[in-house]
């Protein structure tokens, strides 16, 4: 039956509404977590706090894990999501200008966002920097087309890349993650404790 | 005594693996409802392209970035995304106001640097995200998180970039944060 908007069950009319109570959910839940603290998402590049990988890759198993269910269960039909197209060379570039942004701004755009709804003025700072570096981008476009058109392999998915089914992916991503816990918290005991 | 209550209340989190749970329901939720993810830096990419049209109308649409964007029938700040942001907004201005943490404008820095050196590394970290979330066709939410998720190669090679930039850059910038 889902997705719910995209098979006709909810009509588009909606879809605003829906944005809004998903949004108020997903700020919440970001916020909650500490992830409106650029010190707190820094952090995770240093070993003193490690939140962002645990919220991170615990977010990404559940989704995983609901998705192979729902779709065991044909609650949706996954051939009917949207699925991010692949531009290698473009996704890779971005990737890492994203990694230094992260590094020097302490923040990413969604949790920019929770630092401006509790006062924070270096939020406030980065996501005008975003608003900057986008208008930067897109009025550089005509330079930079060839990059971001670069390694078109089109909507394809690990289960394709990899040619694994997709419990079995989803079974080695949680093992990765359980790894991934495990070691940043053996990490995190031996780096001393930094006053947030 | 009231105000270290207080303080120590406002450093209060979520266990991150109960938040990561509900995080990710909430992704679940919202591929389930609509077939995509969330999203935060198409909201930013909006309302630049809102801004464009609306000062060089011709040239926007003309243009191969911001023509993409704009169509007769549709504002280009009228987005799914859009919506979705303004919600982020009033979802941790809850949450802050619940847990003690909403303050007016301060700024959150490393005590071995100034504001003002938090400042202008925050602006040039989001100008650089900025661009980079163009390229990876999302940010850490659209693409890392939810293409992971959804299994998208580019999510997860998004992930990887992201993430993998940062520790190998880590140390140039530690006087930043340690």
């Amino acid at each position: 039956m889902g997705p719910l908007i995209t098979q006709g069950y909810i009509d588009p009319e909606w879809s605003n509404l829906i944005a809004l109570i998903l949004g108020i959910g997903f700020g919440f839940v970001l916020e909650a977590s500490g992830f409106s603290s650029s010190r707190k998402l820094a952090g995770v590049f240093y070993g003193y706090d490690f939140t962002v990988i645990r919220v991170f890759m615990t977010a990404i198993m559940v989704t995983l894990i609901g998705l192979v269910y729902f779709n065991y269960m044909v609650w949706i039909d996954l051939t009917k999501i949207f699925i991010l197209p692949t531009f290698l060379t473009s996704v890779i570039v971005g990737g890492v200008i994203m990694g230094f942004g992260f590094v020097m701004g302490g923040y990413c755009p969604g949790t920019s966002f929770t630092g401006v709804a509790i006062g924070k003025l270096d939020a406030l700072f980065f996501t005008a920097g975003l608003y900057i570096g986008i208008f930067v981008f897109s009025s550089a476009f005509p330079l930079i087309k060839d990059i971001y058109y670069g390694g078109e392999l089109g909507p394809v998915t690990l289960t394709d890349t990899f040619g694994i089914s997709k419990g079995l992916f989803t079974f080695l991503f949680v093992l990765m993650s359980i790894a991934a816990f495990i070691v940043t918290s053996i990490i995190k005991k031996k780096v001393k404790k930094a006053e947030l | 005594m009231q105000i270290k209550n207080l303080e120590e209340r406002s450093k209060q989190y979520i266990n991150p693996y109960f938040g990561g749970v509900l995080l990710g329901l909430v992704l679940l939720l919202t591929i389930f409802i609509t077939g995509r993810g969330l999203g935060a830096s198409g909201a930013v990419k909006s309302t630049v392209v809102a801004t464009v049209e609306k000062i060089a109308p011709t040239y926007a649409e003309k243009q191969d970035y911001y023509g993409k964007f704009i169509s007769d029938d549709k504002h280009p700040m009228n987005t799914w995304l859009v919506f979705e942001t303004i919600g982020i907004f009033i979802g941790a201005f809850l949450s802050g106001i619940f847990a003690g943490r909403v303050k007016k404008f301060h700024v959150e820095h490393s005590p071995k640097i100034t504001p003002k050196t938090r400042l202008i590394f925050a602006t040039l970290g989001g100008v650089l995200f900025g661009i980079g979330s163009q390229f990876g066709r999302g940010c850490t939410s659209g693409a890392a998180l939810s293409g992971t998720a959804t299994m998208a190669t580019a999510g997860f090679v998004a992930m990887i970039a992201i993430f993998g930039t940062g520790y190998l850059v880590a140390w140039f910038f530690r006087k930043l944060w340690i």
